[in-house]
């Protein structure tokens, strides 16, 4: 009886320290070598070394010269994620999605057929980092008169920062809105200036 | 095993590799955490992010998701040798069976599947959070640590309960189509092998054809039904004029779509996973209908060794019930099947839909004697048939060892905590034992040499038979919580 409680014993704590411990340096040796950016979050740093995001997690943005995310139900608080959990038929969600159907309506002034429905919805992490190309295309007038430049020109800043599915067929086609709106400052630096 | 990753979590504050600061776990909590990860369950009462220390995240949530599953696999070698052997004394040494499991299959593929996850972007860092400025001034605290490998092993263990709350539709979790590809794939390929398993190791391989081709027969249905209804999207945000041409996509994320996000929902509750990459509670009615049936069979593919357990216990029901249409004695692999062993396999039938529906059924008396249930007790996000379907499925994914839930119910409360962590022990032990005693059983008889009068296992009329056993036992006694659930929902919204 001893024996088969200690057996027991000493083979739990050598599988913990396995699989609990030598498991994960073991990774995190690979990960600090071969992949250390990923590693560490894909982080997106400053000039001044300060993190501005990571190109995986949503934020914020309100003010019309950058494209907007997906809406997020934890507010975009990437210490507490996590969706709706709305379920289709409550009066509440409902409510909500005409709501920010309208909203994007008089902002974006666009019609209601035009308005993907992902905008409207919110992701599962309220971390979604990417939008639809159509659902840059409905905000492309508002960030070009914001910024004072020609539709075309932040058209054009879409197309190179859409990725197309991986490898072909798995997902689909999609915009970092971090990546896009960091491009839209680069490319229109001067443009920031204007009132 | 148990007492110690409690104490773990209990005490987690004190201990080392907590850079955010994280409490301790409250006890009725931590009794449910524990339950649910020792039985392979995984179903989380808490927030990955906010409620578990680094520490605890690796020795109590990782080390648990690798040797419950390697439990299921050693358990399920184990009666596969009881109904190959004959004349057995004994079913294998346990230790061995599970070190094994690990040593040769977890932890390599683990390791290769976490590479690819860390190259696609999934973090692995003992750094505390990342504390960003955005672009507009705001501040943002990123939580982040050593998910990668917690991934991993999540996906091939059946675990399914994930680092961050939302599981695999968190960006860091699931970065990309690639590497979703690969999680999905993890999902199912231990499973499916297990049924190769049993065909070579009871040297028939025409049996685990049958069985395989079985499982996908009921398996290929749901999939393709789960991913049309959701592509159908939501008839309500439709009749807004709002363009839903990729599908329903609340609680899903861009990266995946409703397509892959419905084909997940789907694999993840055959194989008892319960790791998810969309919000099950957003599903359209219908589409979350197709998860709820796939834990209530549990045995399509079904949790790395347990849930080909629950396949065997309808094989030998089949069996039983062909041997009876035929008028001969009920024999599988040259063993007779008796008295005896069907009470077995007739007890760990019926107690997974007693847990399931016993368990809704007091979770809705004591709902609608309370008054103003919804100030008092606050459980349910949403109202009407889809709050009830809220409540189904959380004893579903208890009973079901599955662990997601349809997370709009409020379930960190003492009520759910200690009631689903009751049903997890007892239905993971059950359905483990008392098919271990039929094996132990049918292992000790001796082989009958196969006659031209024998029933034979191999066949496709075994097989369709095997079929309507699943479908028949399986599903029909889910039938009226069906209706009053996800079928109500989507009449009404139609």
């Amino acid at each position: 009886m001893f024996t088969e409680v200690r057996r027991g014993v000493v083979f739990t704590v050598l599988l913990m320290l396995m699989t609990g411990g030598g498991y994960h340096v073991l990774l995190w040796g690979i990960g600090q070598t071969m992949f250390r950016e990923q590693a560490e979050g894909s982080l997106i740093y400053r000039i001044d070394g300060t993190v501005l995001g990571s190109r995986l997690i949503a934020r914020q943005f309100s003010e019309p010269r950058y494209f907007h995310p997906r809406p997020s139900a934890v507010d975009y608080n990437a210490a507490a994620t996590g969706g709706s959990n709305y379920g289709p038929s409550n009066r509440d969600f409902l409510k909500a999605v005409r709501e920010r159907r309208d909203a994007i309506m008089r902002e974006d002034g666009v019609t209601a057929g035009r308005i993907p429905s992902e905008m409207v919805t919110m992701s599962g992490s309220g971390m979604d980092p990417d939008i639809p190309p159509a659902a840059a295309e409905v905000q492309v007038a508002r960030v070009a008169r914001a910024r004072g430049v020609s539709v075309e020109r932040v058209q054009a800043l879409i197309r190179a920062h859409t990725a197309p599915p991986a490898l072909g067929f798995l997902g689909r086609a999609r915009v970092n809105v971090l990546e896009l709106n960091l491009a839209l400052d680069e490319t229109f630096a001067s443009a920031q200036a204007l009132p | 095993m148990w007492l110690l990753t409690f104490a773990i979590v209990t005490l987690q504050k004190w201990l080392p590799l907590n850079p955010d600061g994280i409490g301790n776990m409250d006890p009725t909590l931590a009794f449910n955490t524990i339950s649910s990860f020792v039985t392979n369950t995984n179903l989380q009462h808490y927030s990955g992010e906010t409620g578990l220390s680094y520490l605890s995240q690796m020795a109590v949530i990782t080390f648990l998701q690798f040797v419950t599953a390697a439990t299921g696999v050693a358990a399920c070698i184990a009666i596969i040798r009881g109904l190959g052997g004959n004349r057995l004394q004994t079913l294998g040494n346990f230790y061995v069976d599970v070190t094994r499991a690990t040593v040769r299959l977890f932890l390599p593929l683990a390791v290769l599947v976490a590479v690819i996850l860390m190259w696609q972007g999934t973090p692995m860092t003992f750094h505390g959070a990342a504390r960003a400025t955005t672009v507009e001034g705001a501040a943002q605290t990123i939580a982040r640590g050593g998910v990668a490998p917690e991934v991993a092993i999540k996906q091939l263990g059946t675990n399914g309960g994930g680092y961050f709350g939302p599981n695999s539709a968190h960006p860091y979790e699931n970065p990309t189509p690639i590497s979703n590809f690969v999680e999905t794939w993890c999902i199912t390929v231990i499973p499916m092998a297990m049924v190769w398993t049993l065909g070579a190791m009871v040297r028939r391989r025409g049996l685990a054809v049958m069985v395989f081709l079985t499982m996908l027969a009921l398996y290929l249905p749901m999939v393709a039904f789960g991913v049309a209804q959701d592509a159908r999207g939501n008839p309500a945000i439709s009749a807004m004029g709002i363009d839903q041409s990729t599908g329903s996509m609340e609680g899903k994320e861009v990266r995946f779509g409703s397509g892959m996000s419905a084909l997940w929902s789907v694999a993840t509750t055959v194989t008892s996973n319960g790791s998810v990459n969309a919000m099950q509670d957003s599903l359209t009615p219908l589409g979350g209908l197709m998860p709820m049936m796939g834990m209530w069979l549990n045995n399509i593919f079904g949790g790395v060794g347990v849930g080909f357990i629950n396949m065997l216990i309808f094989i030998i029901v089949a069996v039983f019930v062909a041997g009876m249409m035929i008028g001969r004695t009920p024999e599988f692999l040259g063993k007779k099947v008796e008295a005896k062993e069907m009470k077995l396999a007739s007890l760990a039938l019926l107690w997974h839909p007693l847990a399931i529906l016993v368990g809704a059924a007091i979770a809705c008396y004591v709902w609608a004697t309370t008054a103003h249930p919804d100030a008092a007790l606050a459980w349910l996000h949403n109202p009407g048939p889809h709050g009830f379907s809220e409540m189904l499925y959380e004893f579903s994914s208890a009973a079901a060892n599955n662990g997601y839930g349809f997370e709009g119910l409020g379930d960190n409360t003492p009520f759910w905590n200690i009631s689903c962590g009751l049903v997890m022990l007892l239905s993971r032990y059950i359905p483990i034992i008392a098919p271990l005693g039929l094996a132990g059983i049918l292992g000790a008889k001796p082989a009958a040499p196969e006659t031209a009068g024998s029933l034979r296992a191999e066949t496709a009329t075994f097989g369709f038979t095997l079929w309507a056993v699943v479908v028949i036992l399986g599903l029909l006694m889910f039938m009226p919580v069906a209706v009053l659930g996800p079928i109500a929902e989507y009449l009404a919204m139609r």
